[in-house]
């Protein structure tokens, strides 16, 4: 490319500003379509990862199952195996690995938990509830309890419990009644519910209650360990590699969120792709434009690169001359159009503050770099047919000499 | 003492299309050209003037025959080594003026020697400069072609012909849109050029008043030289 090509490409560039403008506000189109399709794509996958996993914890941190091993495994010997019920599972020492969970990359919260069933009894009516009891000051770790709540509040006193509001209206309760809960180990006790909490997930309404681990801990007769330690990652989407570091530096059982979300991600994958087949679509466009404009541009100045030609003007010239002009109006052109779409998004609300019924464009997602190099390259791309054809123009045929 | 020839053709051909419509354009043509002659090309239309200046000029391939230039081969030169060649010691003039609209006086004057350096320098600036100066134009170096006359851009191509210090300018009917005025003063320009910086001229016409200020006429009748 030398400095001659260079000139000249500027100069038929600004020979013409009307055409140019126009060949440029057609790429500009073209990107601020790939633009917003990256960030309502990107946004709509974080919109509904976070509805997903928002309330839900990233990681579970269980004991692992106790199946008896098989020492002499003979071909042709029949094995009976039966799963060794005899002993609860609990993880039972569990406060030494708290700092190393807490110091894995990744990790933002850890919330180890006593989880049992339970019956709460009022008068005549029983309900089948979960019981989830937390550490002081852990209760929001995982789910936002404290920012759920409706009423009373999210103090958890050794008599006092969180109910979900399903399960509130469904036995009548309100905060400050007292209710009876026995649990599966066939304890029972009475306590106050302190609030009533709404989650937006039906299950947890109707079924969750919160209580203080000590008092849980009595309640479920757990008197060392604890169920399982909850985990909350960012991002979210790196849980599934986290949970294999904390599987093998615990040595514990670790489910991550995506292995029971597949549907999601399938979902989502569909999603990119359609949005990766209009974005390809946006880029043919931008293509397709840019070639014919090209082309157009060296029939009409089929004399001038004649007597180029004519004049001593290589091949290699001319072709870098119109190679250069398509590759300036598509990055010229991509730098308006993101700059444009950044315009226009800016205004635009997080995906985290979006409303129901509003779009959720992640400005972030916008992939507006990529966006320019792929649409500079296209231009280049595309200019390269018509250059090499200029580059073929007979100097005689052109000039009519 | 005869000066050494700077141009040598022999037996020339060249045939346009294959079988019975085969044209044969240009017959059997022998020529030399000494270093700063000026030499007009006369003949009818379709005598094969135009044809021969092109192939001369290295923008087509003749059928048969040979030609050399300078000592270079140019019937069996490659591609690449005709246009090296076109752009070092070659300059065109054409009826039509053909320049690039787009670029100013100076820039049309420039643009042979920037094609081949690929960079417009001062030295070449420099040079346009004085050949504009010497057609006349150089109140009008930052003009472009539409807002001079048909005779002051004709001027500016003789002056782009001259940028790379040509051996030989291949003119094709120069002044044939031009008024006798214009036709004159381009004639004149010429003439000066050729006496003063020495490059030999080929101007294909068919004005008589144009052969009359050429030194040598060449005649060509149906494709054959018939007078040299």
């Amino acid at each position: 490319m030398t400095p001659y090509a260079v000139k000249l490409a500027f100069r038929h560039l600004f020979s013409h500003p009307g055409q140019t403008a126009l060949l440029m506000s057609g790429v500009a189109l073209g990107v601020s379509v790939f633009i917003f399709m990256s960030a309502l794509i990107g946004g709509l996958a974080t919109l509904l990862t976070l509805r997903t996993v928002g309330s839900i914890p990233h990681i579970v941190l269980e004991m692992p199952d106790r199946d008896p091993a098989v020492l002499n495994a003979n071909p042709g010997a029949q094995v009976v195996l039966q799963k060794d019920l005899s002993r609860r599972d609990q993880i039972a020492i569990w406060q030494p690995m708290i700092p190393i969970i807490e110091k894995t990359a990744g990790v933002i919260a850890v919330s180890p938990q006593i989880r049992g069933s339970a019956f709460v009894v009022r008068g005549q009516a029983v309900s089948p509830v979960g019981v989830i009891g937390t550490m002081a000051g852990k209760l929001s770790d995982i789910a936002n309890i404290d920012a759920a709540i409706v009423a009373g509040s999210g103090s958890l006193p050794a008599d006092g419990i969180l109910i979900g509001s399903v399960l509130a209206r469904d036995l009548g309760l309100r905060v400050g009644q007292v209710v009876e809960l026995t649990s599966d180990r066939g304890r029972s006790r009475s306590f106050r519910i302190g609030g009533v909490f709404t989650l937006g997930i039906a299950s947890a309404d109707r079924q969750s209650i919160y209580m203080n681990f000590t008092t849980a801990r009595a309640l479920f007769d757990l008197t060392t360990g604890v169920s399982r330690i909850e985990i909350k990652v960012r991002p979210a989407t790196d849980a599934a590699s986290i949970a294999e570091r904390l599987r093998r530096s615990t040595g514990l059982k670790a489910t991550a969120w995506t292995e029971d979300n597949q549907q999601l991600f399938e979902g989502l994958d569909a999603q990119a792709r359609t949005g990766t087949i209009i974005k390809a679509f946006s880029l043919v466009t931008i293509i397709v434009g840019i070639a014919s404009a090209m082309l157009l541009s060296i029939v009409r100045r089929q004399a001038e690169i004649g007597i180029m030609r004519a004049m001593g003007a290589s091949r290699g010239l001319v072709i870098s001359i119109y190679v250069l002009e398509g590759t300036l109006i598509g990055f010229i052109g991509a730098i308006i159009g993101a700059l444009a779409a950044w315009l226009a998004l800016l205004p635009l609300p997080p995906v985290s503050a979006v409303q129901s019924g509003g779009l959720p464009i992640d400005q972030t997602q916008g992939d507006f770099l990529l966006a320019i190099a792929l649409t500079t390259l296209a231009a280049m791309l595309a200019s390269i047919l018509p250059a090499r054809r200029a580059a073929r123009i007979d100097p005689v045929e052109a000039i009519g000499a | 003492m005869t000066k050494a020839p700077i141009l040598t053709v022999t037996g020339l051909t060249k045939d346009f299309g294959e079988g019975d419509t085969q044209t044969h354009v240009l017959k059997d043509i022998n020529l030399a050209m000494e270093a700063g002659e000026m030499a007009a090309l006369l003949g009818p239309s379709g005598s094969g003037k135009s044809t021969l200046l092109t192939i001369l000029g290295t923008l087509m391939r003749a059928s048969g025959g040979a030609y050399d230039m300078l000592g270079v081969d140019l019937m069996h030169a490659s591609e690449a080594q005709r246009t090296e060649f076109r752009s070092q010691n070659l300059g065109f003039v054409f009826q039509f003026h053909h320049l690039l609209p787009d670029l100013s006086a100076l820039e049309n004057v420039m643009m042979p020697a920037a094609c081949a350096a690929g960079r417009e320098t001062a030295s070449m600036r420099q040079r346009a400069s004085e050949l504009l100066d010497a057609v006349g134009l150089s109140d009008r170096r930052d003009f472009r072609p539409a807002a001079m006359s048909g005779g002051q851009r004709q001027r500016v191509a003789v002056a782009r012909a001259l940028i790379n210090n040509p051996v030989l300018v291949l003119a094709d009917e120069p002044t044939g849109n031009l008024d006798r005025e214009s036709a004159d003063h381009v004639m004149d320009l010429v003439r000066t050029i050729n006496e003063t910086m020495g490059s030999s001229f080929l101007i294909s016409t068919h004005d008589e008043h144009i052969a009359a200020r050429c030194q040598r006429r060449i005649e060509l009748l149906d494709g054959r030289i018939v007078r040299s």
